[in-house]
């Protein structure tokens, strides 16, 4: 277990480093990319421009800006080229919105795949099976700020059941997060509850008929314990790492259509208008946030892994 | 096995969508006798024996008349929504089934090389489809999106994209979306190319480009049919998302995606600019998913 975790953590690195790398290249190369251009505003001289650039150290060679970079990211000291604020502290101020959204969603659209998945299987062909596929496509086929939208005048302005988007912070008002936060849950998992529903009923349709199955049922154990303890554990492993991805996505900003409707002021917000003004330091952060939510999920994937299949183990 | 007539039915729904959005110049011209840029802010039309304006003095369009004259209403810029809902179908319909084209002819180039060649080759695309991977597609895409904007649109040298077209949003959703469908060609032709008949054709001394074409590719032929439209939805529902955030199809062209920005930004007002292309839009990917599930249970024997 210990060297499991030493071995990913090293890999972890590797992959931010890399990933930091390559979008801090990506804006070199990118066309309108000069960031001292624009800093420099409209009316500029040329000597203004160069004194900017030479203020940001934008005429050194790449390799030495990217290092200086990387040092102030490390330090927490780096700042937006476009509005000049520290872009950790920013971020540290848009992810409670998102880990919010990113925790209730994933929480619910696991708990109604998982039961819608396993009657699915359970009535496989019939009515009921039926009804929850045609259920799934549909949920898979509404674009999610339509629903959002639709759920916003409905239940919001028509009905006033629910306020109208925003962000109310857990700490401050609990109710009123619960309540901003209701409708945002509902509509992201919507599409994801129909995915997993049809993923788990069909892995558990395969699980019914291993060996290990037929020789449970044979030694007397009850339907339900057959189910949950061999079949459900089994089934669930393509689950768990699809849902660790996705909630990895969701926490890098991967919600942004959601944060946008709800107007909930997200890492997703933050990452589409930092990329909007190319402001290189706040999109290398985000990067970074993202794959280093993905490398954390994909190990704890692989933790659980093992603990649901005994066959796997963690020394490779 | 009997038949299943659901995703045929399903399928229809999608053709008739696209029949629809095909006849949009003779619904324009013939029924509404408008287009779908013309302006209507200042004019009145008699519904039901009284007279309304199109746009109010508040800037409230009207809602669905279900007459010839804004049969699904107005925008807020006066425009008939049933006119626009066509045409911008006609938009978004053109940008799901190029960005499907590019999406399948990049997966089968990437993932057959990739899988049949191995080793270096093989390590390079399969990184750079981890590297696409990685990203979430709605972020990815809108980062391309603005940033190919900002820049004035994309020059690949042989063809140059303006940002203003189609094909702009079209090639970035072919790309973003390319990694879902070339990794497990990758993996299938990777399992394919160690089988006898292979090695047969190699043995016979054919070379690597006919082993490809005519070994391989037959056998990837059912995969891949199944991913078209399953990718087809997909790209009509990220061209929406994109739209909507504004890094897609740009004024003045409409798509049901930057209809629905416009709807929802004006929402409590007028709820038919939002209805009328999200309905549009779902039926359409609806049509599809359904259908492809279908072509799924008929050609994959493992689902």
């Amino acid at each position: 277990m210990a060297g499991f975790l030493a071995r990913r953590l090293a890999g972890m690195v590797a992959v931010l480093l890399a990933i930091s790398l390559l979008t801090f290249l990506i804006f070199q190369v990118i066309p309108g990319g000069d960031p001292a251009l624009r800093m420099a505003g409209r009316l500029a001289t040329p000597q203004q421009v160069q004194d900017v650039r030479r203020a940001w150290g934008f005429d050194r060679p790449v390799y030495d800006q990217y290092l200086t970079t990387m040092e102030k990211v490390l330090d927490g000291t780096v700042v937006s080229y476009s509005q000049q604020i520290n872009v950790e502290d920013e971020i540290v101020r848009d992810l409670p919105p998102t880990l919010s959204l990113a925790l209730g969603a994933g929480f619910i659209w696991l708990l109604f795949g998982v039961l819608l998945g396993v009657l699915s299987a359970l009535h496989a062909g019939r009515l009921l099976d039926r009804s929850l596929t045609v259920v799934a496509l549909v949920g898979v086929s509404t674009p999610a700020f339509f629903l959002g939208a639709l759920l916003l005048y409905y239940l919001g302005y028509r009905w006033g059941l629910l306020p109208l988007g925003g962000y109310v912070p857990l700490s401050s008002d609990p109710w009123g997060w619960f309540t901003h936060m209701l409708l945002p849950w509902l509509t992201l998992s919507v599409a994801f509850i129909g995915v997993y529903a049809r993923v788990l009923r069909s892995s558990v349709l395969d699980t019914m008929s291993e060996d290990y199955v037929r020789t449970a049922r044979a030694k007397g154990l009850s339907e339900r314990r057959v189910l949950v303890r061999h079949v459900l554990r089994n089934s669930l492993i393509p689950i768990v790492s699809l849902w660790g991805l996705d909630f990895a996505a969701v926490v890098g900003g991967g919600a942004i259509v959601i944060e946008s409707v709800f107007d909930l002021h997200g890492v997703g917000q933050y990452a589409a208008e930092s990329i909007a003004r190319l402001d290189v330091p706040s999109v290398l952060v985000v990067t970074l946030l993202v794959a280093f939510a993905v490398v954390v999920m994909s190990a704890f994937v692989d933790v659980l892994y093992a603990a649901l299949d005994p066959r796997i183990r963690l020394v490779r | 096995m009997r038949a299943r007539r659901a995703p045929l039915a399903f399928g229809g729904l999608f053709g008739a969508v696209v029949v629809l959005c095909l006849l949009a110049p003779v619904y324009a011209h013939d029924i509404a006798h408008t287009g779908p840029d013309d302006n209507h802010i200042t004019e009145t039309i008699r519904v039901g024996g009284k007279t309304e304006e199109v746009v109010s003095p508040t800037g409230v369009p009207i809602g669905p008349t279900w007459h010839s004259r804004f049969f699904l209403g107005a925008d807020a810029n006066g425009r008939d929504v049933a006119v626009r809902l066509l045409y911008g179908g006609r938009n978004s319909l053109e940008i799901g089934l190029i960005a499907t084209l590019i999406t399948m002819i990049l997966a089968v180039l990437i993932g057959t090389f990739a899988g049949y060649l191995g080793g270096v080759a093989d390590g390079v695309l399969s990184r750079l489809l981890d590297v696409i991977w990685a990203f979430p597609p709605v972020l990815l895409g809108v980062a391309l999106g603005v940033a190919l904007a900002v820049g004035g649109g994309l020059d690949l040298g042989v063809v140059e994209i303006s940002s203003g077209s189609l094909l702009l949003p079209a090639a970035i959703i072919g790309v973003v979306c390319m990694p879902y469908v070339a990794r497990p060609l990758r993996g299938q032709v990777l399992s394919l190319r160690r089988r006898e008949f292979v090695d047969a054709a190699r043995v016979q001394g054919h070379g690597h480009l006919r082993i490809l074409a005519s070994e391989l590719l037959p056998n990837l032929t059912s995969t891949i049919v199944v991913f078209v439209p399953l990718m087809l939805a997909g790209a009509i529902l990220l061209e929406a998302a994109l739209s909507y955030l504004g890094a897609g199809v740009q004024d003045p062209n409409p798509s049901w995606g930057t209809m629905l920005e416009e709807g929802i930004r004006l929402t409590p007002g007028a709820i038919h600019l939002v209805l009328a292309p999200g309905l549009m839009l779902v039926a359409a990917v609806l049509g599809v998913n359904v259908f492809a599930d279908g072509l799924r249970d008929e050609l994959d024997p493992r689902a």
